[in-house]
């Protein structure tokens, strides 16, 4: 009697049942794995969000949230600006090649910004994503959340985290834990004012 | 293990014993896992750490089921409910202390039961599956301690889960979109925060308690190693039983009672006295709310993850990317899990090892110390070069294990237990 079971076709019947199956729950997983990523509603806060640095003041600096993310918008005095340039050997992506910044602010040279005075960057360190601090003073010996910045430090970012240092234009220093500089967001000027828009390129289609 | 059917003295039972017994195999559990479970007559000091493994399991289940009676999932309430545990619940302190430092105790009990298996070969073969049951349970415990680490949504929670997450967005091109699908948004957020609720309560306490059952019956299977690494089952007496052997209970029930309530005396001295041992098992910056726009000045998780977190610091990055350190982090786990494969001594013990494996043991205790506490502290001065030479020695311990563990010089192994 067992000896007219046809082996290779109920093989063949099982493993295509067991195939059609496990095609199956991966279908079926993928609406769970799919609610995972931001929902509408996460996506619809993600809008572009609108800042006027009038009233900075040089050294000052404030942070905003645009997406949930700190950003820094910088007022840079003059005397920082003219020394950005000269530290250039110091860092360990001078002009931005790998980092994640628009093409816009990577062609302004040292000041990476599209108006030299105000810096516009993300406060998250591209370590692992720490906040870092500010101490935008140069110095010879700056101190930081008890941390000694050491000589010559040109004024800048420093994240408590992880100890990466960055410059007053966000580039971080070589051999820091931090492997590129802080990214830079879209952003955009109104006309011929301070007010800044994050989130879009071109401030007509904010 | 496998369950036997119906023996001639399970029919003997009493009346109700003997009516569950035709339908459960109450009896033969008892019997393979209590009462007949032979384990060798010498264990020492070092075996409390098994049991009161179990004992922290069961107290943060306990605990948690009734802290999430009050608790709040949502980032806007999720701080203020665990102030109202600990201030407005009656007993809810005591409850939260104990959930919240009983995952250091927890810790502090897992890694001391993970050495005694380094020091008595508990992972040689034919306990290589115990042993890596052991490692999956490690790893699902760290998960789940880090998950609810998250839950009070202080500030550490919040800075601790952008840094965490923030690793896998190391990973070369999915690395972006993996970690924006683990947050469910463009930072750690509420939606983040109810995830990783879900995974804590649920999720991952599932898998833990299945593991535990999996690491349970594969040791009743192969049977208990001892501090003299000999097979116990190799000399068995004219009824069968290993003659080095005593039945579980009550001879070791009893000694882990013993075990529980010394246990219990410093557990509770630390809850009742020093429940955030100032810091090291509930940090400062923790007391106060999640604040998006202010890391902590400094920030270290808790002491338990530091010295891989002190790894994870020690690589610098280079190439445009500092995936290295998560590699690394990532390879002092996965080294555990090849343990068994690298100990290549013909002895178990370290009684019987010679001074390499003895100083090999030795250097690894103290520079996963030292990594602990390079973790703890800020990355300036000392530290960064610490924690480099503390991950060299880590992993020369285990790299280097199949050749210096077959240099090494043994002491004849005795025949019976001593």
């Amino acid at each position: 009697m067992t000896d007219d079971v046809d082996h290779s076709r109920r093989r063949l019947l099982t493993a295509a049942t067991a195939g059609t199956g496990a095609i199956g729950a991966v279908f079926a997983a993928a609406p769970f794995l799919a609610s995972w990523k931001p929902s509408a509603r996460a996506k619809a806060l993600g809008v572009p969000v609108e800042v006027d640095a009038t009233a900075l003041e040089p050294g000052q600096m404030m942070k905003v949230i645009w997406r949930g993310q700190p950003v820094f918008v910088v007022r840079r005095a003059k005397s920082v600006l003219d020394q950005l340039g000269s530290h250039d050997a110091l860092l360990a992506d001078p002009k931005s090649e790998d980092s994640e910044q628009p093409e816009y602010i990577k062609a302004q040279g040292a000041a990476r910004a599209r108006n030299p005075q105000i810096w516009v960057g993300l406060a998250v360190c591209t370590h692992l994503g720490c906040s870092p601090l500010n101490a935008f003073e140069a110095n010879n010996s700056a101190q930081l959340a008890g941390v000694d910045l050491g000589p010559n430090w040109p004024g800048g970012f420093y994240c408590p985290c992880h100890g990466s240092k960055y410059d007053i234009s966000g580039r971080v220093f070589k051999s820091m834990p931090a492997p590129t500089n802080l990214p830079v967001p879209s952003y955009a000027f109104v006309g011929e004012t301070m007010r800044v828009i994050i989130g879009v390129d071109d401030a007509k289609h904010a | 293990m496998a369950v036997a059917p119906e023996s001639a003295s399970s029919r003997q039972g009493g009346g109700l014993i003997h009516w569950i017994d035709q339908r459960f195999p109450l009896l033969s559990l008892w019997k393979d896992h209590m009462a007949e479970y032979y384990a060798p007559k010498n264990f020492n000091f070092w075996y409390y750490f098994g049991s009161l493994a179990l004992l922290m399991l069961v107290n943060q289940l306990v605990t948690g089921i009734f802290l999430t009676m009050s608790y709040k999932p949502s980032a806007a309430e999720a701080f203020g409910s665990i102030e109202y545990i600990m201030r407005d619940v009656e007993w809810g302190w005591l409850i939260r202390y104990l959930h919240s430092t009983g995952a250091s105790a927890f810790f502090i009990v897992v890694y001391l039961h993970m050495f005694r298996s380094l020091m008595y070969g508990s992972h040689r073969k034919p306990r290589e599956l115990l042993w890596i049951f052991g490692c999956l349970i490690f790893l699902v415990l760290m998960a789940e301690s880090f998950m609810g680490y998250v839950l009070p949504w202080g500030n550490m929670s919040f800075w601790g889960a952008q840094v965490i997450v923030s690793l896998f967005g190391s990973l070369p091109v999915i690395g972006h979109g993996l970690v924006e699908w683990i947050r469910g948004d463009y930072v750690i957020a509420d939606a983040t925060l109810n995830r990783f609720f879900a995974l804590h309560v649920a999720a991952l306490p599932l898998a833990l308690v299945f593991l535990v059952i999996a690491h349970i019956m594969a040791l009743h299977e192969v049977g208990s190693n001892n501090p003299d690494g000999i097979e116990i089952k190799e000399h068995k007496g004219p009824d069968g039983h290993p003659l080095d052997g005593v039945p579980f209970h009550p001879y070791y029930t009893v000694k882990d009672i013993v075990g529980v309530a010394g246990f219990l005396v410093l557990f509770c001295g630390v809850i009742f006295f020093a429940p955030a041992l100032g810091g090291v098992f509930l940090e400062d910056a923790n007391f106060e709310p999640a604040n998006a726009l202010q890391t902590p000045p400094h920030i270290a998780p808790v002491w338990y993850f530091t010295p891989f977190y002190a790894m994870l610091r020690a690589i610098p990055s280079f190439g445009g990317t500092q995936v290295w350190g998560v590699i690394v982090m990532g390879a002092a786990i996965v080294v555990l899990f090849f343990l068994p494969w690298l100990d290549r001594s013909p002895v178990k013990s370290i009684r019987y090892r010679g001074p390499i494996f003895k100083l090999a043991l030795a250097l690894f205790a103290v520079s996963f110390i030292v990594l602990g506490l390079c973790g703890l502290r800020p990355p300036s001065g000392i530290f960064p070069l610490l924690a480099r030479i503390g991950t060299g020695v880590y992993f020369a311990f285990f790299l280097l294990m199949p050749w210096y563990s077959r240099w090494d010089t043994v002491k004849p192994v005795p025949e019976r237990v001593t």
